[in-house]
């Protein structure tokens, strides 16, 4: 009776629903920010702490903010590829030093390189708040107007710069 | 030597699954004696091989073998030496060997208590759960094998997760597990009939006594589960519809369901094909929930660190188990027959109404639980599912469930008289109504669910007893089965108590302690004497003590512990509970605010050990009702072949 | 009096009373109020915690922004809002009920409903499909015979 097999394709639509959630991350937390405007701040600058920046001054260009600190191990592992990026020229690349110190903060750019054009300093980690950071490390892509485009969680690996943030830069610089 | 001789026997015991599944399952569908007979020393012998590995594995982990990967990831030497051993199942490949070590166990019941079985009906039992075994070993073997070494040896292990170093972890998940597993029981027995295609009242006289075992383990491994996530982790909450507890929860409210639905096939010979699908519906939710935890579909602080490719083949293992299952029921399920009439209103419809409430409940934890999977793999967004929307949903099913234990057992089979039991129930419903409306009053606020919990406690209570005394005008004889019954039900009535009180009345304090400082709470009267350093075998600690006094009288002295473990280095708050009948006192180290001063949590959580208390007094019914004389005729039944 | 006697006199009493434990909190019920929020809210970064529950850093600067918006005089609803701006639903335990989560908050009523009505249509059914058969006397004592006491139990 027809009836009958209405638990076995229940059970098979649950099946493929389990077999895609074998794929995706139950803890990924995707941003409401997209397409909202980038959120305000004024932090002191890493390199000078009495000078100051804010997002409305990097209006008129794209820019990736990179949220990192020195106490983060996986930071180490996307500091390479950022490295490189920031010698090719193509975007610059603003840090935001993570509920950190400054002084381990500076030790580990004198160590391992400075990607950043600047880096900021989020010490109670308000500001970070404010862009939906739960974990380091993070980078935005943000546009001309400064509007977040688009949100990487975790460190930066050569398939997801080429593939997804470059293309997207670029196409945003146009 | 040892971890090779343990992978051997799960190879044998594989083979051995094999052979336990197909010949007895081949003979009994060509009538072939020998080939039927083969199925209790095939399984017999499957269990002895499954136990010898779980013995290597087991004692890997007691002589601190840290050449065996497993061990290094799990154990650590100065781990005191239950731990060790608790440690076999503290991982996801040992916990597996557990779960088919039980299947064996469960499997070996069988063998011995079928006497009276008919010879096909054993052996397709016997054979279904050899083909589950079979599958079992196989994962094992192919991805989560237990006895994988590490050359060279590490030095010490990494430690077993400070919040398992615990007597709960000794007890719960073995306890769990054999309610888990022994719906696969249920299951073998339904898959018999619907293979056999006999499916009638004995049937279900055969598999009530099984099923109600299981339930009966499951609720108290349940139990153990909610009672050690009180004392051990947050703030005493001892529910949190995490993923994993709601694996466990929906199986036993399936599992409810058909001990319920037994009773109405057994008597009366209905719903034969309804109780069919909930067997297999309570050991497949059992199968999925295995699945949840291990598959890293769902985020819950009990789920076991795997990847992928293993969660694909459990997800496999129960597509082929339970869609098989499904399928066959589909096949069969309209050849099984009728069975008697019964009115709209009669104890079978009012065991149907448990039926569907129980059924229903299932469905809203299910949905909730999957719910954000669903939206996140049809790329809908990502929300959240927590303790509001279960809360919301499950109360408002469960109370007219917990209404329908004072009706159903006093109304008749097959057609009820309203009337007679209007009359019989109208006074206790009156008595139990004023109770609980009065009973908050004394107790401070006046509260409506604190009334409807009352209410409903009372209610189970009175209509009880209203049961027991309209039995005993009638006869004196024991009934195992009736008496089971109602300790149950009893037993439910005292969690829901426990329940409506510590949600509705629990206090807490939360102060900043000085030594010598003092705090009151409910009468009691926390003097803080400070803390020291207290190092255990393998942590550091500082062990805080609070005096407890009550009207001048000293009650107790409380010693909560902020430990630090030093394989891993995590903290870990070890907190001091004196338990008592009518309320538990619960203290909790904060954080050090220096000068010898610290943050101190301290709660009055009245009546809450009912909630457990009810728990073992359900299991210990379903336990009670299964020594029934029914359930022990055995040649009889064996000289007249199936019913 | 000397100066050592005035001192005296003014730490005795100190000495002899036992001091009453302060609320870690600064204002108590704030922090109830902070609490009973955080309870039904999820900490990001943990395996299913509530931000009121869990010791991680984010949980606990989370709890101390929620302290202080609360502080500032904003309503729950307003925190709420605050939260899943930056977060999302995610954040959020009690799920909020839209178009997207109406299968969620009213499938299981649906489903009692339908199951309900199944099962009383299902009972008439089948109660005119079976037709009702009388034993004889002498079925009616063998009957009792084989059943001796078991007349109405389950």
């Amino acid at each position: 009776m027809k009836r009958f097999l209405i638990p076995l394709a229940i059970f098979l639509v649950l099946v493929g629903f389990l077999a895609i959630g074998l794929k995706l991350d139950p803890r990924e937390v995707p941003s409401p920010l997209i397409g909202k405007p980038a959120a305000d701040f004024k932090l002191a600058l890493l390199s000078d702490p009495a000078k100051q920046l804010s997002p409305a001054d990097l209006r008129g260009k794209v820019w990736l903010l990179n949220v990192w600190a020195s106490w983060c191990v996986s930071c180490r592992q996307e500091h390479p590829v950022l490295l490189d990026l920031s010698r090719q020229g193509i975007v610059p690349i603003y840090g935001m030093d993570y509920k950190d110190q400054p002084g381990d903060a500076q030790a580990v750019l004198n160590q391992y390189g400075n990607p950043y054009v600047e880096t900021v300093v989020d010490l109670d980690g308000r500001a970070g708040i404010n862009y939906g950071v739960y974990g380091v490390p993070e980078t935005y892509v943000i546009d001309k107007n400064g509007i977040i485009r688009y949100k990487f969680t975790g460190p930066v690996t050569p398939e997801s710069l080429y593939k997804k943030i470059l293309p997207l830069v670029k196409e945003l610089q146009k | 030597m040892i971890p090779e001789l343990g992978q051997f026997s799960l190879i044998l015991a594989l083979l051995l699954a094999l052979v336990q599944s197909i010949l007895p399952l081949a003979g009994a569908a060509r009538n072939i004696p020998a080939w039927m007979s083969v199925a209790r020393p095939a399984a017999r012998a499957q269990f002895l091989f499954v136990a010898i590995a779980f013995g290597c594995l087991a004692y890997s982990f007691l002589t601190n073998d840290f050449s065996v990967l497993n061990v290094t990831q799990h154990s650590f030497s100065r781990l005191p030496p239950i731990y060790r051993f608790a440690a076999t199942w503290g991982s996801h490949e040992g916990s597996l060997l557990l779960w088919t070590l039980i299947l064996g166990l469960w499997t070996m019941a069988v063998t011995l208590f079928s006497r009276h079985l008919p010879d096909d009906m054993v052996a397709r039992v016997i054979g279904v759960m050899g083909l589950v075994s079979f599958g079992l070993l196989l994962f094992m073997i192919t991805t989560s094998n237990p006895f994988v070494r590490m050359l060279p040896a590490a030095m010490d292990g990494s430690d077993l997760n400070p919040m398992l170093q615990d007597p709960g972890m000794v007890a719960h998940p073995p306890i769990l597990y054999m309610g888990y597993v022994g719906f696969s029981v249920a299951f073998a027995f339904a898959m018999a009939a619907l293979i056999s295609g006999k499916l009638d009242a004995s049937w279900a006289r055969w598999s009530r006594p099984w099923t109600t075992a299981a339930w009966a383990f499951l609720t108290l491994g349940i139990m153990m589960g909610s009672w050690w996530a009180y004392y051990e982790l947050g703030w005493g909450g001892w529910w949190f519809w995490d993923p994993t507890e709601n694996a466990s929860l929906m199986p036993w409210l399936v599992g409810t369901a058909l001990i319920h639905s037994l009773a109405v096939t057994e008597k009366r010979g209905s719903f034969k094909a309804w109780t069919v699908f909930l067997a297999i519906g309570a050991f497949s939710l059992s199968l999925l929930g295995t699945f949840l935890v291990r598959s890293g579909v769902l985020s819950s602080v009990h789920s076991f660190a795997t990847d992928p490719a293993r969660g694909l083949f459990i997800l496999a293992f129960l597509a082929v188990v339970i869609g098989g299952s499904l399928l066959l029921f589909a096949f069969r399920a309209s050849q099984v027959g009728l069975g008697g009439r019964f009115a709209l209103v009669s104890r079978e419809s009012f065991l149907m109404a448990n039926n569907i409430l129980l059924l229903t409940a299932t469905g809203s934890v299910l949905l909730g639980t999957l719910y954000p999977l669903f939206l996140d793999a049809l790329d809908l967004g990502k929300i959240s599912v927590g303790p509001p929307y279960f809360n919301a949903v499950f109360v408002p099913l469960v109370t007219p469930l917990l209404f329908l234990i004072g009706v159903g057992p006093l109304a008749r089979w097959k057609q009820a008289k309203v009337p007679e039991l209007a009359s019989r129930l109208k006074w206790g419903f009156a008595a139990s109504l004023i109770v609980a409306l009065l009973l908050p009053l004394t107790l401070g606020a006046w509260k409506p669910l604190v009334s409807l919990g009352y209410l409903l406690a009372l209610w189970i209570v009175v209509t009880v007893a209203i049961g027991v005394q309209g039995r005993l005008r009638t006869t004196t004889a024991w009934s195992a089965n009736f008496y089971g019954m109602n300790l149950a039900h009893l037993g439910v009535a005292v969690t829901v108590i426990g329940i409506t009180m510590v949600s509705s009345y629990e206090t807490e304090r939360n102060v900043r302690m000085n030594e010598g400082d003092t705090v009151t709470l409910k009468n009691y009267t926390f003097i803080f004497k400070g803390a020291k350093d207290h190092d255990g075998p393998n942590y550091q600690a500082s062990r805080g003590t609070l005096e407890v006094s009550r009207n001048g009288r000293h009650v107790t002295t409380l010693y909560p512990e902020k430990r630090t473990y030093l394989a891993s280095g995590m903290p870990f708050t070890e907190s001091a509970i004196d338990y008592g009948f009518t309320r538990d006192l619960y203290v909790a180290l904060g954080e050090p605010l220096g000068g010898g001063a610290w943050s101190v949590r301290l709660f009055h959580k009245p009546f809450v050990v009912w909630i457990w208390i009810g728990a073992v007094l359900m299991a210990m019914g379903g336990v009670l009702a299964i020594t029934d004389r029914r359930y022990r005729i055995t040649s009889r039944k064996k000289e007249r072949g199936a019913a | 009096m000397r100066p050592w006697m005035i001192m005296l006199t003014l730490w005795l009493p100190l000495a002899a009373m036992a001091n009453e434990a302060s609320p870690v909190a600064a204002d108590p019920v704030l922090e109830q109020r902070m609490i009973g929020l955080s309870e039904n809210l999820r900490c990001l970064v943990c395996q299913n915690e509530s931000l009121a529950g869990s010791r991680a850093d984010l949980a606990k600067d989370l709890r101390q922004e929620i302290r202080e918006q609360m502080s500032a005089g904003k309503s729950d609803a307003q925190v709420v809002d605050y939260l899943t701006q930056r977060y999302g639903d995610f954040v959020l335990y009690k799920p909020p009920v839209k178009p997207l989560t109406w299968l969620l908050w009213f499938g299981p009523f649906a489903l009692l409903i339908g199951a309900a009505g199944s099962l009383y249509a299902y009972i008439k059914r089948r109660g005119s499909r079976l037709a009702d058969q009388s034993l004889s006397k002498e079925e009616k004592k063998r009957v009792e015979a084989l059943l001796g006491n078991n007349g109405n139990e389950s």
